[in-house]
């Protein structure tokens, strides 16, 4: 599903975030990507979604290499994988509903079609009756779900979340997890960069931690193993 | 594309102008203040154009026929100046014409020179291109039975200069006003479109292509350019219709020049307003949106 060979990224800034980075990642899995802020944590997953280029090396999603991917065909690679961010980034002018079917009018989906898949995904993250509202008049938690809500209203076979829990309080994050992990029981991958050490674990799964650019990590039913 | 696409895209923009209240607002009232400011002047140049028109189509080559020509020469020399290439209309005033408009300037006392009228037969010509009057005179001049031709030489060349440097004038300056007006409201959109660079950047980040987060932003421009519109052209069609209303009536007395006819004129400059107004705002949300869409 994802793989990784040989990845560097160096930024103009002199910075080198990956290192020659290897990695593979299964359909199905869920990933914990941790690692102290500054380690390559965010660069090595927004390669993933080609928000960043590598340097050099290939990577791989579902066969695509994003190496030799033209901006053009972006968008097409953005609509298989739906990606949670920690500040939400939900469109400020749109209401819920709204923020959700977006997703759903880039693709140029049926109105009908749209509605439907809308509300089914806004039930499972628990806030179809605030279809109406505006990200402002939400709380953190709640725009999460928003988020989350958009990024798998198009069934993606591949969300990437990028500290999801970071701006929210423990028992918010315990619910934002148990989304999660009813998603990835459909059998969706899902990777996560996180710092929360206590969701990691608790809920356990394959953990792979990011220092100096480099994979230093790599363990199934992994612990967080980092002192917070 | 697919037409519900379409729709979608032509309901996003008219839901950003209302959603985004004020900054519609602050665009279009910069549309407003620039639009007008461009109608009145063009309003005021175009009519300053007609006056120089009026001023240059009152030049006039008068040919004084000798007095030695009869009926048959007069009549081939009328042939020979209307043929004459550049001139667009010759009138024929036989010298007892001439007489009744000296005696209208000056008195009834000139009518002892009724019986032995002592003035040449006058043919009055005029150059299809008023700025090629001398060299059409000079041509004229040229011709049998000519005894002479005045085209008022000195004063026309001075009105003429004088009358290019004022077109030039006023041309650069409508040339430099649109250009202000255009970095104006473009720049005005750019702000709107600024103020919301993190929503591109998010709708890319969803999946969306740079043409379909163009077109909503594109439809934006237009609606602020038209909304813009609006006052504009609703004042300054009052407005001339009020100033022609006084103005003209004065002017007809007068004979030498008039104002622009009301009709056809306004919708031009309203036609005018308004395409400025959309292409701008097209133009500008076009420009601006362009920089945010490399994500």
């Amino acid at each position: 599903m994802i793989e990784m060979k040989n990845v560097y990224k160096k930024y103009p800034n002199g910075i080198v975030a990956a290192n020659g980075i290897d990695i593979e990642i299964k359909q199905g899995e869920f990933v914990y990507v941790v690692g102290p802020s500054g380690a390559g944590k965010s660069t090595f997953i927004k390669m993933m979604y080609r928000e960043e280029r590598p340097t050099s090396g290939d990577i791989f999603i579902n066969g695509t290499n994003l190496s030799s991917l033209k901006n053009s065909k972006v968008p097409y690679l953005r609509r298989q994988i739906g990606v949670v961010f920690q500040d939400f980034k939900l469109l400020p002018r749109l209401n819920v509903y709204e923020n959700v079917a977006f997703a759903l009018e880039v693709i140029e989906e049926t109105p009908t079609v749209i509605r439907k898949k809308v509300m089914d995904v806004l039930e499972l993250v628990g806030l179809k009756h605030k279809a109406r509202m505006f990200p402002t008049e939400l709380s953190g938690g709640e725009q999460q779900r928003v988020s989350i809500a958009r990024s798998i209203v198009n069934t993606p076979q591949l969300v990437i979340a990028d500290e999801p829990t970071g701006n929210l309080d423990p028992d918010t994050s315990w619910e934002i997890m148990n989304i999660f992990e009813e998603i990835n029981a459909r059998g969706t991958t899902i990777i996560m960069a996180t710092h929360n050490r206590e969701i990691v674990n608790t809920i356990r799964h394959r953990v792979i931690a990011v220092e100096g650019g480099l994979i230093t990590r790599d363990e199934d039913k992994g612990e967080y193993g980092y002192e917070n | 594309m697919k037409t519900r696409t379409a729709g979608r895209h032509f309901r996003d923009s008219l839901k950003s102008i209302s959603r985004n209240g004020w900054m519609t607002f602050a665009s279009v009232s910069a549309v407003t203040v620039t639009l007008l400011l461009v109608g009145v002047f063009v309003m005021i140049m175009m009519n300053l154009n007609k006056v120089a028109d009026d001023l240059e189509k009152d030049v006039e080559i008068k040919v004084i026929v000798e007095l030695t020509a009869d009926e048959a020469a007069i009549t081939a020399l009328q042939d020979e100046i209307k043929n004459t290439s550049g001139v667009a209309e010759v009138q024929y005033s036989p010298k007892e014409d001439e007489l009744n408009k000296l005696m209208l300037d000056f008195g009834e006392d000139l009518r002892l020179f009724e019986q032995q009228n002592p003035l040449h037969n006058v043919f009055y010509a005029k150059a299809a291109n008023p700025q090629d009057t001398e060299k059409v005179a000079k041509r004229i001049d040229r011709l049998d039975n000519t005894f002479e031709v005045k085209y008022g030489e000195g004063k026309i060349e001075r009105l003429f200069s004088f009358l290019n440097t004022s077109r030039n004038v006023g041309l650069v300056l409508i040339l430099a006003l649109l250009f202000t007006a255009m970095f104006l409201i473009s720049n005005t959109i750019r702000i709107t479109i600024v103020a919301r660079r993190r929503d591109i950047e998010i709708m890319k980040l969803v999946g969306a292509t740079n043409w379909f987060i163009r077109i909503p932003f594109i439809l934006e421009g237009m609606w602020l350019g038209l909304l813009g519109a609006i006052i504009p052209i609703t004042l300054v069609t009052t407005l001339y219709y009020n100033i022609h209303k006084v103005v003209a009536p004065k002017l007809a007395q007068g004979n030498l020049f008039e104002l622009l006819d009301f009709s056809p004129f306004i919708y031009q400059v309203n036609a005018l307003i308004l395409l400025m107004g959309v292409l701008i705002g097209v133009w500008g949300s076009f420009m601006s949106v362009r920089k945010f869409l490399r994500v």
